[in-house]
């Protein structure tokens, strides 16, 4: 016991004797979190709309007026023909074109139908369907208003009509930031805890300081607790100031137990330090273990739920999330942090991440073991 | 002088190409990154699971919950006996939106001509609370349009829509241009964040400042062998996009390459900037790792529309280099444009790249001066 505390000792003198490394560990994320979730808005609104009208009729005039004083568009080129309003969509100054061909008006009086022509720059295939379907439902209420003026009677309330009610809950003003924060969060503690760990032990190896401390009667698991308890310190820090901005700066006040997210934090970043291990066992170079814990975060990160939606991935991805120790936190933050959940809610996650825990760390001692 | 830069050249090429199980790593991480996610990520929101409260059962609300059930956008995860349960099923995490069909609602519909369903979604992820209520917005309304078959309704006007560019609307198109971005990037710039600051810490720097070779010279050697390999992984992320993700090359090829090997010197001359201003390699890596990744993720457009970004921020992405490679590559490789309309952003690139490039051989050049 005592030479587990000499080393912590030791371990915490070398983090406070290394400037850099503190401010990367508390200064970069506190900068983040408060930066970076001002971005965070998948909302669509504003598509650009070039529109070409050959018709130059009434109609054509009142249809664009619709459109442009609908707030969900903005008039980005009018033109003649197609060509100029494509090249508006390749210099991605408009994101869908509409043409009203010559004679629309005559026609949609005369033959009772008419048509209109729509491309959408469909590179981005949710901005796209957005669009179309924005433009739609204008061009449908138009129609209506058309209809209207031509058959002058009001039948249509006749029609059965099912109605939406829609209700939001727990997030009623639709704020996307008190979607983002808790799960950016998670990410930086999980950069923090995974990166410093495998470079911090990896380091060792390549200076060669760790065959001196093998070759002191240091039992095995007190060296791995002397290095993973400094970073575990380091990140239940991180986590509580990552709590503090989220409330002085976004409000964010956790509906459900905040001790429940520190619990969960707790086991959480033993898992991510216990992959950091691992990283380092199997690396031989920071350089190495820098570059594997960028692929591992990379995954993590963008396969997390955090951006976009697990579900909507194919089966063998959604597999893969289920080994991705950040997707439990995610969830289990904004679970607890915006919903309320209690304990029994986030059981299961909790049980996960505990074997995640067990089984890193079990591997990574294991493997150092093999090395000397 | 020539000679002797390709001397440096072959060292630090024989160096990197010692070390297998890197280089093994350097090929293997981009082609697996962009593989998967290539795959994996998309923008649109489906299969997502619901619950469904039936007060009404009757042959007009089977109907509609089949619809729904049909729809690619969701699965019925589970039928709750009221709406009070909703609460429940949320905090257990499992269900997005909860659609609560009203009693009577087949009766209502034929004598009353007006239904209401309620649908509540769990707005803590606004983006897809809001997509899932449209969506459901649009069921009910193919729903009631079956309802009033047959009715024909005159002066109608059909847009025709075409999709330009992505007519099956794949994800890839849009995230493999912006993987491709990142991995390159942030590659790239870790590869070289170290070259300096190992010989730093190593302690042959030394050896490297009094070397006849000028600093210029000793950054582009230094940078040369890194470029080589990324022509490599370049090559390698192309032809899988191409030929595994199914997106085309509707451009130029040589100019995309071309673009992607200025991209790539621009990354590198970035991670030397880094690598000259660290003392260690542990802080050049966290710069270039913890740093760099969730705002080359966040700002260079591909994750979050720049447009809706506050002005700062909006002016901030204009310093990730991610961003303009984005544009370019959706230009040239998807588009097909050419030069003439993506020059600004090659020049911006080519901007950066000098100005990384000129501070780090400054930086150089004050270690030269102090020692």
């Amino acid at each position: 016991m005592r030479s587990l505390r000499f080393l912590l000792q030791k371990e915490f003198r070398q983090i406070f004797r290394n400037p850099a490394i503190l401010r990367m560990m508390f200064i970069m994320p506190v900068i983040q979190l408060i930066i970076l979730p001002q971005v965070a808005d998948y909302e669509i609104r504003n598509v650009n709309i070039t529109v070409i009208d050959q018709d130059h009729s009434t109609y054509s005039r009142e249809m664009i007026r619709k459109i442009t004083s609908s707030g969900s568009f903005l008039l980005s080129g009018y033109h003649d023909n197609y060509k100029a309003a494509l090249e508006d969509v390749e210099h991605d100054r408009s994101d869908i074109i509409l043409e009203i061909p010559a004679g629309f008006e005559r026609t949609l009086v005369r033959e009772n139908e008419a048509k209109l022509f729509v491309a959408v720059n469909a590179i981005n295939g949710m901005r796209a369907n957005l669009g179309a379907a924005y433009l739609n439902t204008i061009l449908r209420d138009y129609n209506q208003e058309v209809r209207t003026q031509w058959i002058r009677f009001p039948k249509f309330d006749e029609i059965p009509r099912v109605e939406v009610m829609p209700r939001n809950w727990y997030n009623l003003h639709m704020n996307y930031k008190l979607f983002m924060v808790p799960g950016i969060l998670v990410v930086l503690l999980t950069m923090i805890g995974a990166f410093l760990t495998a470079l911090n032990i990896v380091k060792e190896k390549e200076v060669g300081t760790i065959e001196q401390i093998n070759v002191t009667p240091i039992r095995k698991h007190h060296f791995i607790l002397g290095k993973l308890i400094p970073f575990w310190v380091m990140g239940m820090i991180v986590l509580t100031l990552g709590l503090i901005i989220s409330r002085i700066f976004y409000g964010i006040i956790p509906v459900g137990n905040i001790g429940l997210i520190y619990l969960f934090a707790s086991v959480f970043l033993l898992a991510v330090l216990g992959l950091g291990l691992l990283i380092s066992t199997i690396a031989q170079t920071q350089q190495q273990a820098m570059l594997i814990a960028f692929f591992l975060m990379m995954i993590f990160i963008l396969m997390g739920g955090l951006y976009t939606s697990i579900d909507s991935m194919p089966k063998w991805a959604q597999v893969v999330t289920w080994f991705n120790p950040v997707t439990y936190f995610i969830e289990v933050m904004r679970m607890v942090v915006l919903k309320g959940s209690g304990l029994n809610d986030i059981a299961r996650h909790l049980g996960i991440i505990g074997i995640f825990a067990v089984v890193l760390n079990g591997w990574a001692v294991m493997s150092y073991r093999k090395r000397t | 002088m020539k000679e002797q830069f390709l001397a440096f050249v072959k060292k630090e090429w024989f160096h990197i190409w010692r070390d297998k199980k890197t280089l093994f790593i350097l090929f293997g991480l981009p082609i697996v990154q962009i593989f998967i996610f290539g795959f994996a990520l998309t923008n649109e929101i489906k299969n997502s699971r619901i619950a469904i409260v039936d007060l009404s059962r009757d042959a007009s609300s089977q109907s509609l919950i089949q619809r729904i059930e049909a729809s690619r956008y969701f699965d019925i995860e589970e039928q709750l006996s009221g709406a009070d349960q909703a609460d429940a099923a949320f905090k257990r995490g499992l269900i997005k939106l909860v659609v609560v069909i009203p009693e009577n609602f087949g009766e209502n519909i034929k004598h009353q001509n007006k239904v209401q369903v309620q649908i509540i979604a769990d707005a803590s992820d606004p983006n897809t609370g809001t997509t899932l209520t449209n969506y459901i917005q649009a069921i009910t309304g193919d729903f009631q349009n079956d309802i009033n078959e047959g009715k024909k309704l005159p002066y109608t006007i059909i847009p025709e829509i075409r999709m330009l560019y992505n007519p099956q609307l794949k994800g890839a198109y849009n995230f493999v241009p912006g993987v491709m971005a990142m991995v390159l990037m942030l590659v790239c710039t870790l590869m070289t964040s170290i070259a300096i600051v190992r010989e730093k810490e190593t302690g042959t720097m030394e050896v490297l400042l009094v070397s006849p070779l000028q600093p210029v010279l000793v950054i582009l050697a230094k940078s040369t062998p890194y470029l080589l390999l990324s022509a490599i992984n370049i090559a390698s992320i192309l032809l899988l996009s191409v030929f595994v993700l199914g997106l085309p090359i509707t451009g130029s090829i040589v100019l995309l390459v071309l673009l992607s090997l200025l991209f790539t010197v621009t990354s590198l001359s970035l991670g030397m900037l880094i690598s000259s201003i660290t003392a260690s390699q542990q802080t050049a890596m966290l710069i270039s790792l913890m740093g760099l990744f969730l705002p080359t993720l966040m700002l260079s457009g591909f994750m979050f529309p720049i447009e809706n970004m506050p002005p700062p921020l909006q002016f901030m992405s204009n310093l990730v280099p991610a961003k303009w490679y984005y544009y370019i590559v959706k230009a040239v490789m998807i588009k097909g444009v050419g030069i003439s309309i993506i020059w600004k952003e090659v020049v911006v690139l080519l901007v950066m790249t000098i100005a990384y490039l000129t501070l780090s051989i400054k930086k150089y050049n004050i270690r030269l001066a102090t020692t």
